[in-house]
């Protein structure tokens, strides 16, 4: 009898053989740091011997008030920083998809390429040149606002308090703004012929036509650009350290989590390292991101309509 | 045949030399430095001058870049392969490498003891009584200014406060040059370059100093925020839009003949000295009064230790002697102008711009920057939030006294004096 059981499945070894490098790459570059990560977090250094702590260092971070106000003034810029993209950025790149997507340009590919060309770009090279530009000395800012006579409207950005992290946004939105429309432009594309065909047999045209028909199908593809803003900005460091250095001045006014969490744990001049605090950090940034993809995944992605074509 | 020959000479000198080695018995002492861009002028000047006198010892300088040399050299100490000579940084990292057994004690050195207690300070435990690298170098604040600009203006050297700030007018009214080169971009430049450069005259240097790290004085007090009230009235002789002027710019501003001054530190002079078309001349920070005792800062930067493991320690000692001596002193500071010696014996320089630098050592106190020692270890590290609370009393964030008080609370959280 037992040998009558149902005829057993050869083991299927090659999906393990072609999954393995991919998992153990990823473990090690990825999943191992992330758990070395927390474990460091849970130690502190006392007189040259590491000791486990528990939760001491978080409490630091959220209890103490020098350290507390300076991670929420870092989280309170970082959402600011997230909320100018979410405002700008994608917009304006859903925008420039739908023109681009327009059978009726012409030159389209060379828009999509100069448009593209600065995502492709290192960081040093866009905040060096970006600090030229809006250089009170150097710069062509002024001049160009001379030019049109509104030289008034010209002030140094990037050295004010209450500019600066907008300024740096936005410097980061050009920069970025080749991948929504990218992603955007790909979905329009895979719009069947077919139903714009039907939109139009019944009336609907030109903008219309675009808010009824078009938006819904892209709606997956913004709800994942969305999720990519998320967790691009709050991974963000390298603009803000090249352009207003380590400090994140004037007065940490452009501090945000990853400039805080460099600061603390490779330490800045006279300011010694500390890896556990800034392993806490990273941690607390891995929840924040962790939280937020979760939201969307369980909360939007799951009542979001798909259609088949 | 002559392949032949060419061999024989080989073989020749070969046998000779390691014979000459042997006979001598050469020692090598390695150093371990930061200072890449000196390589040419230890190969150059200091290697031949000493071994020229000291036969039997041998250097080779070292340097890795100074990005990667602290690693780079804890790495070594503690895997035992690194250099004889240690180039030491200031203040903390030294201190940390001493109380490690790494870097050996220099208090039976004797050129040592004629050193300044100031010069020293950068390099000797907490309490004064072991000294554990030679003093080589030290940098010196002041202003430096467009002689040619001066000139044309008809415009004096300041000596006090009053004249300082009547001067700065006169350039502002004038309007040809913009009256100080300074950005708060950088924020450095507003601590370094402005709050340490003018504020020694007001806490009186040493003294002040000291009292702060003994916790009799407070950021609060009148002569650590009155540094941050004149700082605040610079604001209105900076250029235009110096909230984001940066400290290349800053530099370049002045050189391009832009700018009438530049508070300076004694880094710039070489640089300067090749990119300026027009005469330079230097003054030290005003004092309040006409006869007050002037104060400048005079921040050691760089001295030169013994690995605690060496191999050679006699042949070591040797060169440390030769390191804290004139000789050495005057080959060093003339290389390098505007890298002062701390030697306590006289320095002949040959830069003008260097010798008026160094000339207020005899009329002036020295000190040193007031946040260095000790009061750094902590979080929030007092030298960084110096740099935030400077730029912001000159961008007027922040009026001079709330500056102070934060700077103080963030002291206070965890530094405890010791009395």
């Amino acid at each position: 009898m037992t040998t009558k059981t149902a005829k057993s499945r050869p083991v299927r070894w090659h999906i393990a053989v072609f999954l393995a490098p991919a998992v153990l790459i990823y473990t090690a570059v990825m999943i191992l740091p992330l758990f070395g990560t927390m474990q460091l977090s849970l130690f502190r250094v006392e007189n040259q011997i590491s000791t486990f702590v528990g939760l001491d260092n978080f409490r630091t971070l959220f209890g103490d008030p020098g350290w507390s106000t300076t991670f929420w003034n870092a989280l309170k810029n970082n959402l600011w920083f997230f909320i100018i993209h979410m405002l700008v950025q994608n917009p304006i790149g859903v925008l420039l998809a739908a023109l681009l997507s327009n059978p009726k340009l012409r030159f389209s590919t060379f828009y999509r390429t100069a448009i593209f060309i600065p995502t492709i770009l290192s960081f040093v090279i866009v905040g060096f040149a970006w600090k030229l530009i809006l250089s009170p000395l150097w710069g062509i800012a002024p001049n160009m606002l001379d030019a049109v006579g509104l030289k008034s409207l010209f002030a140094p950005w990037l050295g004010q308090e209450r500019y600066a992290l907008t300024t740096l946004s936005l410097i980061s939105v050009w920069q970025f703004i080749g991948i929504p429309m990218m992603l955007i432009y790909a979905a329009l594309l895979s719009i069947p012929d077919e139903i714009i065909e039907a939109a139009e047999c019944d009336g609907i045209t030109g903008a219309a036509q675009f808010w009824k028909i078009k938006l819904p199908l892209i709606l997956p593809s913004i709800g994942i650009i969305s999720i990519l803003t998320f967790v691009g900005n709050f991974n963000a460091f390298d603009l803000i350290y090249t352009t207003q250095g380590a400090l994140a001045g004037p007065n940490y006014s452009t501090d945000i989590l990853g400039t805080f969490m460099f600061r603390t744990f490779f330490g800045f001049q006279l300011q010694v390292g500390d890896r556990n605090m800034g392993a806490a950090i990273a941690s607390v940034m891995f929840f924040i991101i962790l939280a937020g993809v979760c939201l969307y995944l369980f909360g939007i992605q799951r009542r979001m309509r798909r259609y088949q074509f | 045949m002559m392949s032949r020959t060419m061999i024989a000479v080989l073989l020749a000198s070969s046998v000779l030399g390691s014979a000459g080695a042997a006979y001598a018995q050469d020692v090598t002492l390695n150093i371990e430095s930061w200072r890449n861009d000196d390589l040419p002028i230890w190969q150059e000047k200091l290697i031949p001058a000493f071994e020229a006198k000291n036969p039997g010892i041998k250097l080779k300088f070292n340097p890795s870049a100074p990005t990667e040399y602290d690693a780079a050299l804890g790495a070594k100490l503690d895997a035992n392969t690194a250099g004889d000579i240690i180039t030491c940084r200031p203040f903390d990292k030294s201190l940390a490498l001493f109380e490690k057994g790494q870097l050996a004690s220099l208090n039976d050195l004797p050129g040592l003891k004629e050193f300044s207690p100031v010069a020293k300070s950068a390099w000797e435990t907490d309490d004064g009584k072991t000294t554990f690298c030679v003093p080589v170098a030290s940098v010196i604040h002041g202003f430096i200014y467009n002689k040619d600009a001066f000139e044309e203006l008809g415009l004096k050297v300041p000596q006090t406060e009053d004249e300082f700030f009547a001067l700065l007018d006169k350039i502002k009214e004038n309007g040809t040059y913009i009256p100080m080169a300074m950005g708060t971009k950088d924020l450095w430049e507003a601590a370094t370059m402005g709050y340490q450069n003018i504020g020694p005259n007001y806490w009186k240097g040493e003294e002040g100093r000291k009292a702060l790290i003994a916790g009799t004085e407070k950021l609060t007090d009148p002569e650590w925020v009155d540094p941050f009230k004149t700082l605040a009235r610079w604001k209105d002789y900076l250029g235009d839009g110096f909230e984001a002027q940066s400290y290349p710019d800053s530099q370049n501003l002045f050189t391009l003949g832009r700018a009438a001054i530049y508070p300076a530190g004694s880094w710039e002079i070489s640089g300067f000295n090749t990119q300026a078309q027009f005469k330079m001349g230097a003054f030290p920070p005003p004092v309040k009064k006409a006869g007050d005792t002037c104060y400048i800062s005079d921040h050691t930067d760089l001295g030169i230790g013994m690995n605690a493991k060496t191999k050679n320690p006699e042949a070591a000692k040797k060169f440390l002697e030769w390191v804290a001596s004139p000789e050495f002193a005057d080959i060093y500071a003339n290389a390098l102008p505007g890298f002062f010696s701390l030697s306590p014996a006289k320095v002949k320089m040959e830069d003008p711009l260097a010798q008026e630098f160094v000339s207020w050592r005899d009329k002036c106190q020295s000190t040193i920057r007031s946040t260095y020692q000790i009061l750094s270890r902590g979080t929030p590290n007092l030298e960084n939030e110096t740099w935030v609370e400077s730029a912001n009393v000159i961008n007027g964030t922040d009026t001079p006294e709330v500056a102070a008080e934060k700077l103080q609370k963030g002291l206070d959280s965890w530094y405890k004096p010791a009395n």
